[in-house]
């Protein structure tokens, strides 16, 4: 009897639901805040999340030295030194995360827009050179300094391309993104220590129920998710509302010519504007792996889709509408496949994002991060 | 050679080809008859390209049979190029779940041919275009109204509900999928059977060939005028009285329809299909093959398929890099060809005036 399943475990998937919405969240404002700015689905966003994941997993293990399993056991830490193993995966997720939401902005839709620079030549130029070294060469060494030997004529050819300063239609850059995602998914997978295989992140956190609500355990990581996810939330919004900076983003969102001529530089709003959703997408993913404690290259995927439909069911360009938006799809997966069963979950999602589009077509709370500040 | 000039070779090739198509152009109109019939037959002589000396060696498909790979993925990828064309380049509709009509396609020939009744392909075919093209209405009713980039993502929405619909229905034949599917007909020496990949080129070359022509009658006509409309300025052609609704639901079923189309001549050839053949990312290849191609260019879309399809077979060398490959090679040919490699003319127009540098459309969009 599928709806005595939801009675009994109403609260337990309300935890879950919130938890999980949280993480969609984080990810959403990623697509939300360069949709704003740009009108682009940054589609590679969810790469920016899976890398998020595994530099979780690296400053773990390679960084901090954590092993797997100790004497049998998860390596549980407790007290300081946990918190402290937490806020250094955090830092790593979010700064490989952010520094590469903000190198696919350069390389992959800068050149687009016609103001590409030399940083995005030489990180095109470096995938061209490694490119063809793989028609050459069979090891990654070898790729890699091939690679490097040709960035440099590579790179100042494409610096000249870029001189001419053409503007792309706006399909090409959503092309682009996909190319790029594609790219970095299958980089993960083809070079990755253990290829398609999926990867475990060491368990420091002993997930123990902190307290009992409506009969329900109350697990550790997902009051850390909440509070985390929330803390995050508002210190974006603090910074787009009260900033300078914020105000930058809120200007060329509204309108990008009136922003230029009033002495905005658009160009490095829209770095921050991508860094910002990078760092939000490495929290994301940080909390990911302390609640699934796991990461797989093709992760970002599906989460991707789902985090742009709530920011689309919230209102894409409304960064509250991104938080409401993932509660909302993270509650109604968790209730639905419990009335409808597990496979039908992903359904559910899109029929919700079909009838609320239907009835609010700017989805919940419209969209607005032009006028973010209310 | 380094990958940007052999980048830059491709696209002054493209540059070459619009260039002989308007000398072409000049010519009385037997030279161009009897030159449009020259090139039909070398693409129908296709299959045995790979036995020619310099050319065999470019288009041969190391590890793969070079027939298979034209029926199973460029005939298909070329027919479904040419379909969302008409969606994404023709009306400016952004459609992320193309792959749910294919599989619409596909699976009403599965069902009708071998799941639940045996019906023969010629008469499933014409079932499976006229119900992908319901399919479309139905999706393109309550959607149509939405603007460009929610569309997308109801559209994405779409594919993975009939993929996940299919994948859980046993009415359906669930994960395990439908096998047995018919064949279409044999036709004196054409018989298709699973050892002989031709019959179902030809098959497939034809109906691309009766499909372009279609759909260049269309594109000439009023409807293709009003797409044209839409697409620059949805609010101006409503304003000079294009009813816009209905021309975006015309172009979403004429596209959805072949889109089935595609889907049927699919299900007829590998006789077996399972949802896993109809994965979102296929949805995505598909738009790629279209502005890679040149978005609203027929012959881009053409270009783009073909090329999508035939790509990842011809590197079989880089084995699992090949992906890698097309992810980068998408990025890079985006960067320096934005308008695809055969863009449309109008566009080219337009790309002209961006040239100069323009402070116009700072962000790739006006409101």
């Amino acid at each position: 009897m599928r709806d005595w399943l939801i009675y009994r475990t109403f609260w337990d998937l309300t935890v879950t639901g919130v938890a999980l919405g949280s993480i969609y969240a984080l990810v959403a404002l990623g697509y939300t805040l360069v949709y704003g700015v740009l009108r682009l689905i940054n589609f590679a966003h969810s790469e920016i999340f899976m890398i998020g994941t595994f530099a979780s997993l690296i400053t773990a293990t390679n960084v901090l030295g954590l092993p797997m399993l100790e004497a049998g056991q998860y390596p549980y830490r407790t007290g300081f030194q946990l918190v402290l193993i937490l806020l250094a995966c955090l830092l790593g997720s979010m700064v490989l995360s952010g520094a590469g939401a903000v190198a696919l902005e350069r390389a992959a839709y800068r050149p687009l827009r016609g103001s590409g620079d030399q940083f995005g030549a030489v990180v095109l130029a470096f995938v061209s050179a490694f490119v063809v070294g793989l028609i050459f060469f069979d090891t990654p060494k070898s790729n890699l300094i091939f690679g490097i030997i040709g960035t440099g004529p590579i790179a100042w050819m494409y610096l000249n391309i870029f001189r001419r300063g053409r503007q792309a239609p706006r399909l090409a850059f959503l092309i682009s993104a996909i190319g790029a995602s594609t790219a970095i998914t299958e980089a993960v997978a083809i070079w990755g220590p253990r290829d398609r295989e999926q990867y475990q992140t060491p368990r420091v956190l002993e997930k123990k129920t902190l307290f009992k609500l409506f009969g329900t355990d109350i697990r550790i990581d997902y009051v850390i998710v909440i509070i985390g996810a929330l803390l995050m939330m508002t210190a974006l919004l603090l910074f787009v509302n009260r900033t300078r900076l914020g105000r930058g983003v809120r200007a060329v969102a509204q309108d990008v010519e009136t922003a230029k001529i009033l002495g905005v530089n658009v160009d490095f709003v829209i770095l921050i504007t991508f860094l910002l959703g990078g760092v939000m997408a490495g929290g994301a993913a940080m909390m990911f792996t302390l609640v699934y404690d796991q990461s797989k290259f093709n992760i970002g995927f599906l989460l991707g889709v789902k985090s742009f439909t709530a920011a689309v069911l919230g209102g894409i360009g409304n960064l509250k509408g991104a938080l409401l938006g993932g509660l909302v799809l993270g509650l109604s997966e968790n209730y639905g496949s419990a009335l409808f069963g597990g496979q039908w979950k992903d359904v559910i999602a899109f029929v919700l994002l079909l009838v609320v589009l239907m009835f609010r077509p700017t989805g919940l709370l419209g969209e607005s991060l032009a006028k973010a500040r209310v | 050679m380094s990958l940007s000039e052999s980048l830059r070779s491709v696209t002054s090739g493209a540059r070459s080809v619009s260039r002989l198509g308007e000398a072409l152009g000049k010519q009385s109109r037997s030279v161009r008859w009897s030159f449009g019939a020259i090139c039909i037959l070398a693409l129908y002589l296709l299959p045995w390209w790979p036995n020619v000396p310099v050319l065999g060696w470019i288009v041969e498909t190391p590890g793969t049979s070079f027939p298979s790979v034209l029926t199973d993925q460029v005939v298909i990828f070329v027919l479904v190029a040419l379909g969302l064309n008409v969606v994404v380049g023709l009306a400016g509709l952004l459609d992320l779940g193309y792959v749910g009509f294919y599989a619409v396609g596909a699976y009403t020939v599965a069902i009708l041919s071998s799941q639940h009744a045996n019906l023969p392909w010629l008469l499933c075919m014409p079932i499976a275009v006229l119900v992908s093209m319901l399919a479309g209405v139905i999706l393109g009713t309550p959607t149509l109204r939405l603007r460009g980039d929610y569309l997308a993502i109801v559209t994405l929405g779409f594919g993975e509900i009939i993929r996940i619909t299919a994948n859980n229905m046993h009415w359906l034949g669930d994960s395990r999928g439908i096998s047995k599917i018919a064949t279409p007909p044999s036709i004196g020496p054409l018989k298709f059977t699973v050892l002989d990949a031709k019959p179902y080129f030809f098959l497939g070359l034809t109906t691309i060939l009766i499909v372009i022509f279609l759909l260049r009658r269309l594109e000439n006509s009023r409807v293709g005028r009003s797409w044209n409309a839409i697409r620059e300025d949805e609010d101006a052609a409503e304003l000079m009285g294009v009813d816009t609704f209905k021309f975006k639901l015309w172009a979403f079923a004429i596209g959805a329809a072949i889109g089935g189309l595609a889907g049927s001549l699919y299900a007829g050839k590998v006789q077996f299909i399972n949802p896993s053949n109809f994965p979102l990312q296929l949805s995505i290849l598909f738009l790629a093959a279209v502005v890679l191609g040149g978005a609203g260019n027929m012959w881009g879309a053409v270009v783009g398929g073909a090329l999508v399809a035939w790509m990842p077979e011809r590197f079989r060398g880089f084995a699992d890099k090949r992906v890698f490959v097309f992810g980068v090679a998408l990025v890079l040919v985006m960067v320096f060809r934005p308008q695809g490699l055969i863009p449309r003319k109008i566009r080219k127009e337009r790309w002209l005036e961006s040239w100069k540098p323009s402070t116009e459309t700072a962000l790739g969009h006006k409101e």
